[in-house]
């Protein structure tokens, strides 16, 4: 019998020795049926926007005054728009705007965010305390607030909307990453890696910094799903992407013009808008299950 | 309690300067002149001269800081461009609305978010629970500016039941005024319902695990008064102040519904001054904003505080 349990432990060992973190991750993301729900749909977006010229039936630009708010139809699934263009590809170039919106926002604040927060919880002292204090001053105004005011200062334009949506978000991971940072700087590793002489940069960077990726990547997923509310929203206020290029927040303000008569104008790109953040939802609530430690 | 009031204030000092900085500094953002942006299409050479003098633009942008700074600590938050009025009159004028709109959509959230919240954890694991899930879900990931747009196409142009925009002061007509504000309300409040929900539940929760809940149903109280009177009244006290941090999102989401809904609050304000280059209207309203979110979130420390012993320290 006790064999038998040396085995079992052996053979338990070596298949936790084998399984890295990223693969554990995975096989407990998989069990959530929600955040592979949310995977599939997120999967299902980027293909409509890389695979958009192929899939598209139309011309998202083209207009035609003999098809002006036109129903849904066999020939337009969603129907059309206000100067006859086919809603379907519109929401299928659309979600070109959104997805690139989101990545490239959260990228921006991901690129700022992580290194002053790994600077200040790593050093410390008066750093730490002005790094502190600007990101409570940017947590203290309202985040579409801040972006508004940002985006308008900037000027309107798709590449202006997630400049601002960017440096909105970046104090969230300013303050999540000097969290984590502090909290890993004092673990035994840290001190070893420390007490062979690495420098600094090379603590942060390849001992600190893949510790701390799991909360960052949960918050990144999450942030999608919040930058993709807020591209649409800056859209729908016409500080986004400009017409006549399609995008689902422009798409929704159009349509609130035309409710009485034409209000399949607005479910569509709703219904995009919906799908994309719940899906990016679902997938941060099954990635914050799958990746904590406490999870078995 | 009176030292970890007088922290908390002392801690208020530093971000609001740092506050105020970011606020300014969105003027640097203006690409070229700022005077020329400032003036819009009007080119008149006076009114250029005006912005020039009354930003200082001409001194360095210290000095023009410090001006600023002046100005908003004696409560002049500039002029608008556009209505040649004081921001800070604007802002006053407009306040009045959004509160009318945020104070019904906190109360359409606390019955929504709590109530679900409650029978989810209550029937953990049954329809209900999935259910209020699901619905949690729904407010989280539905932009509010199509739920606008849903509930007009439904209740205004289907159903001709309420007023699909515009907005009627209490003081007027008090029941066209709730006519022309809950769909709004319904909307702003929708998404913090969802977090109260997600907050009500985790507390409910663990609270009806907890020893003191064990001992009331041991001493055979009915389970409805073991839930509403021994586990809520503690489960609550977080979920109310963590709610309160919600403000913010409350916030945000007037300025998208006041579009909408054509409600002159706040939000569309600012939208408005936004669509007209009026800057010094959009920095004066970021700066309320802020400073109203603070004191806000400061006061939901100090609840939180007060019902907590533990933490006065």
């Amino acid at each position: 019998m006790a064999s038998v349990t040396a085995t079992d432990t052996i053979a338990t060992a070596d298949t936790l020795h084998v399984e890295s973190p990223a693969r554990r991750a995975w096989r407990r993301l998989r069990r959530r049926k929600g955040a592979m729900v949310g995977f599939g749909i997120i999967v299902v977006f980027i293909l409509l926007a890389v695979l958009a010229p192929w899939i598209a039936p139309d011309d998202p630009l083209k207009q035609s005054w003999s098809l002006v708010r036109k129903a849904p139809s066999a020939a337009h699934w969603f129907g059309t728009d206000e100067v006859g263009r086919d809603l379907l590809s519109r929401v299928i170039y659309g979600a070109r705007a959104s997805l690139s919106a989101g990545i490239i926002s959260v990228g921006i604040a991901l690129c700022i965010g992580v290194p002053l927060g790994i600077i200040a919880g790593y050093l410390g002292g008066w750093v730490d305390a002005l790094i502190s204090r600007i990101t409570d001053a940017m947590l203290a105004t309202p985040f579409l607030i801040l972006a508004i005011a940002l985006a308008a200062f900037l000027g309107p334009s798709l590449t202006n909307a997630m400049i601002a949506i960017g440096i909105t978000a970046t104090p969230i991971f300013i303050r999540l990453t000097r969290g984590q940072v502090m909290a890993v700087k004092v673990e035994d590793y840290i001190e070893a890696a420390r007490a062979v002489g690495n420098p600094k940069w090379r603590i942060a960077l390849f001992h600190i910094l893949p510790n701390i990726l799991p909360p960052l990547l949960v918050q990144a997923t999450l942030a999608l799903a919040a930058a993709i509310i807020a591209e649409a929203a800056l859209s729908f206020l016409g500080l986004g992407q400009q017409p006549p290029a399609p995008s689902w927040g422009s798409m929704l303000n159009s349509a609130q013009r035309f409710l009485t008569n034409a209000p399949w104008m607005a479910i569509w790109p709703g219904v995009a808008i919906f799908l994309a953040v719940l899906s990016f939802n679902l997938l941060g609530d099954g990635l914050r299950d799958a990746l904590d430690p406490k999870e078995r | 309690m009176l030292p970890f009031l007088g922290r908390r204030l002392l801690q208020l000092i530093p971000t609001l300067f740092f506050v105020s900085i970011i606020i300014f500094g969105l003027q640097q953002l203006l690409p070229g002149d700022p005077a020329l942006i400032m003036a819009g299409e009007d080119r008149d050479p006076e009114v250029i001269a005006q912005i020039r003098a009354q930003y200082r633009l001409d001194q360095p942008i210290p000095v023009q800081y410090v001006y600023w700074m002046k100005g908003v600590l004696s409560g002049d938050l500039g002029e608008s461009m556009r209505i040649k009025q004081p921001v800070l009159d604007l802002v006053l004028e407009k306040l009045p609305v959004t509160a009318q709109l945020a104070a019904m959509a906190i109360v359409i959230a606390l019955v929504i978010g709590v109530g679900a919240g409650i029978v989810s954890a209550v029937y953990k694991d049954t329809w209900l629970d999935y259910g209020a899930n699901i619905f949690a879900l729904w407010g989280i990931s539905t932009p509010n500016f199509w739920l606008g747009i849903l509930l007009i196409f439904l209740f205004s142009v289907q159903l001709g039941w309420l007023p699909a925009s515009g907005y009627v002061r209490p003081s007027e007509d008090f029941s066209a005024s709730m006519a022309s504000t809950i769909m709004p309300a319904f909307v702003l409040g929708n998404a913090i319902a969802a977090i109260l929900m997600r907050h009500t539940r985790g507390a409910m929760l663990q609270v009806l695990s907890s020893d003191y809940v064990r001992t009331a149903r041991a001493k055979g109280l009915l389970e409805r008064s073991v839930v509403l009177k021994h586990a809520m009244r503690n489960a609550l006290t977080p979920v109310i102040t963590l709610g309160a941090l919600e403000l913010g999102t409350l916030l945000s989401g007037a300025v998208l519904t006041e579009q909408i809904f054509t409600i002159p609050g706040f939000g569309k304000l600012i939208v408005d001054a936004v669509f007209n280059r009026d800057y010094a209207v959009v920095q004066g309203v970021v700066l309320v904003t802020a400073t109203a979110y603070i004191i806000l979130n400061l006061l939901a420390d100090l609840a939180y505080v007060m019902v907590n012993p533990r933490l006065r320290g």
